[in-house]
């Protein structure tokens, strides 16, 4: 199963390593990237699969954005479903 | 790769625009749980709700956060308790009330809706009891929620019902007198009532429904209120385009959380209800939608309109995009609970009658008003008919959900809490309608050809 992680917040060393790190802590693998600095404030949707996740999804969700709350950054954890729906017909 | 622009804009609706599902509604079938003795009745309700529902309120959260979009509301509805209760030997069905309360309570749920009688061509003893029994069934209970469908296209308006229910909502503000007549924001009087609606308080789970069944309601006002900015000062057709296609992406959500829910629920998929249904928070609201469409305020003439086109392209958008569409589908106006709609009232441009022209073309009817403490029963049950008369017509479905609110006079404002908000005191005609209720019996079903 795919989902999609947003990070967003102010930018600084580090965010992508950080969230990389984590997702590899419970087994989650990046199939693609994309990033984007505006006006000081870091963008970045990232695909990943979870298939293998050590987690349930609910709980990589909450665990993820908890770690956004450590770095002080929003990161979301969103199956990719909602967003095909709503965009493909 | 979906491109980053659909991303943040899904985004961005569920975190600024207020994009939410409404509901899911477990509908669920009570025709098995009858039973001569009450106490053994309301122990089969009881064992039955919180078997099929156990796990309602933990599957939403968990699809709430897989998906990342919040779902307001999960609920249930049963089926209408006239029909469950008829073989029981009682006086009151007060008690069957007490069960789905704390049935609804045992599962998590906010409201459960079917404390329900379908009386639109005449009164079954059973039918009877249900109605008395309202009053104290919305006292004594927090979460249950009653209907009585009082006329429909092809029966007619039962207006010894429509007189009975002047009298029972009366009765139910009188009861609740110490909350505002919260009693009366949880019930419901319809006229062609539909057996899917998930969307309280006139949800009941239909005699022609499965044994379970899971129903969805979206929401979006606030969606479509921000697509409408864009195009501002454009041609009707553009808003028309811009609504369709804002209403299709708002309705795939609740169709793939309502998919998602059934197949880990186990229960089979019933509908997505189209609706637009506001809240009391800034930014949900359908009255600031139609005042977007260059309205001064809400209420003023071009009101009806704006519905309109709203109301249809509402469905137009969203048929496409759910394999099921059911409910009550359309733009609701709950004044109360209605931000724009609030202001509206308040400042005098939404009257009651104009409320009443919008019913014609847009879901549901008058819809959380209050009224003065001292209206009579018999004018209550004029509003209905009125009410009643417009759905038997035009084949649609209305309803009066009306709050004569204990002690309080026009200007007053009465505040029901949550998502039912506040609602300011209307006024209504002082003139009489007594001598047209009291007469009873039932209006006669329309012809429904030579349509003018």
């Amino acid at each position: 199963m795919k989902a999609i992680v947003t990070v967003v917040g102010k930018d600084r060393v580090g965010i992508i390593a950080g969230v990389c790190i984590k997702l590899a802590e419970y087994n989650v693998n990046v199939l693609d990237i994309s990033q984007t600095v505006m006006q000081g404030y870091f963008t970045m949707m990232m695909a990943v699969d979870v298939s293998g996740c050590t987690l349930p999804l609910a709980e990589l969700c909450k665990a993820m954005e908890q770690v956004g709350n450590e770095m002080s950054l929003s990161i979301k954890v969103q199956r990719e479903d909602i967003f095909e729906a709503m965009h493909r017909i | 790769m979906l491109n980053q622009k659909d991303i943040l804009q899904t985004l961005d609706m569920i975190d600024k625009r207020h994009l939410d599902i409404r509901t899911i509604t477990m509908g669920i079938s009570l025709l098995d749980c009858c039973d001569a003795d009450l106490s053994l009745c309301c122990q089969k309700i009881y064992n039955k709700i919180t078997r099929c529902a156990k796990d309602l309120v933990k599957v939403g959260e968990e699809i709430e956060r897989e998906f990342g979009i919040p779902i307001v509301n999960k609920r249930i509805s049963v089926t209408p308790i006239a029909l469950v209760a008829g073989t029981c030997v009682a006086d009151s069905y007060v008690e069957i009330a007490k069960t789905l309360d704390a049935a609804a309570k045992t599962c998590g749920v906010n409201f459960i809706g079917g404390f329900s009688a379908l009386v639109q061509k005449g009164c079954t003893a059973a039918d009877w009891k249900l109605i008395r029994s309202i009053p104290e069934a919305m006292a004594c209970t927090e979460r249950v929620c009653s209907s009585v469908n009082v006329g429909s296209t092809k029966a007619g308006i039962n207006m010894d019902a429509v007189a009975e229910m002047g009298r029972i909502i009366k009765k139910t503000a009188e009861i609740t007198s110490d909350n505002d007549g919260l009693g009366c924001a949880k019930l419901v009087v319809f006229a062609n009532a539909v057996e899917d609606n998930p969307f309280m308080a006139g949800a009941f789970h239909g005699v022609g429904e499965p044994e379970c069944v899971l129903n969805v309601g979206v929401s979006g006002p606030g969606v479509v209120y921000h697509a409408l900015q864009s195009v501002k000062g454009q041609p009707f057709d553009v808003v028309a385009e811009t609504i369709k296609k804002t209403a299709f992406q708002v309705t795939r959500m609740g169709q793939i959380v309502g998919v998602e829910a059934s197949k880990r629920l186990g229960v089979p998929f019933g509908i997505v209800d189209l609706s637009l249904a506001p809240t009391p928070a800034v930014g949900d609201s359908v009255a600031r939608i139609l005042e977007e469409m260059g309205l001064e305020v809400c209420g003023t003439h071009g009101t009806t309109a704006a519905l309109a086109l709203l109301n249809d392209a509402v469905k137009k958008g969203g048929v496409m995009a759910s394999n099921h569409v059911g409910g009550l589908s359309g733009a609701f106006i709950p004044v109360s609970e209605d931000e724009g709609m609030i202001a509206a009232a308040e400042s005098g441009t939404l009257t009651l009658s104009k409320l009443e022209a919008m019913t014609c073309v847009c879901s549901v009817g008058l819809d959380m008003i209050a009224v003065p403490g001292d209206t009579s029963a018999e004018t209550i049950s004029a509003i209905i008919a009125d009410e009643a008369a417009i759905g038997m017509i035009n084949t649609k479905t209305t309803a009066v959900r009306i709050i004569p609110a204990p002690n309080k006079v026009v200007g007053d404002r009465v505040e029901m809490g949550g998502l039912l908000g506040s609602a300011p005191v209307m006024p209504v005609h002082s003139e009489s309608s007594a001598a047209f209720v009291a007469r009873g019996g039932r209006i006669p079903a329309p012809i429904q050809s030579l349509k003018n």
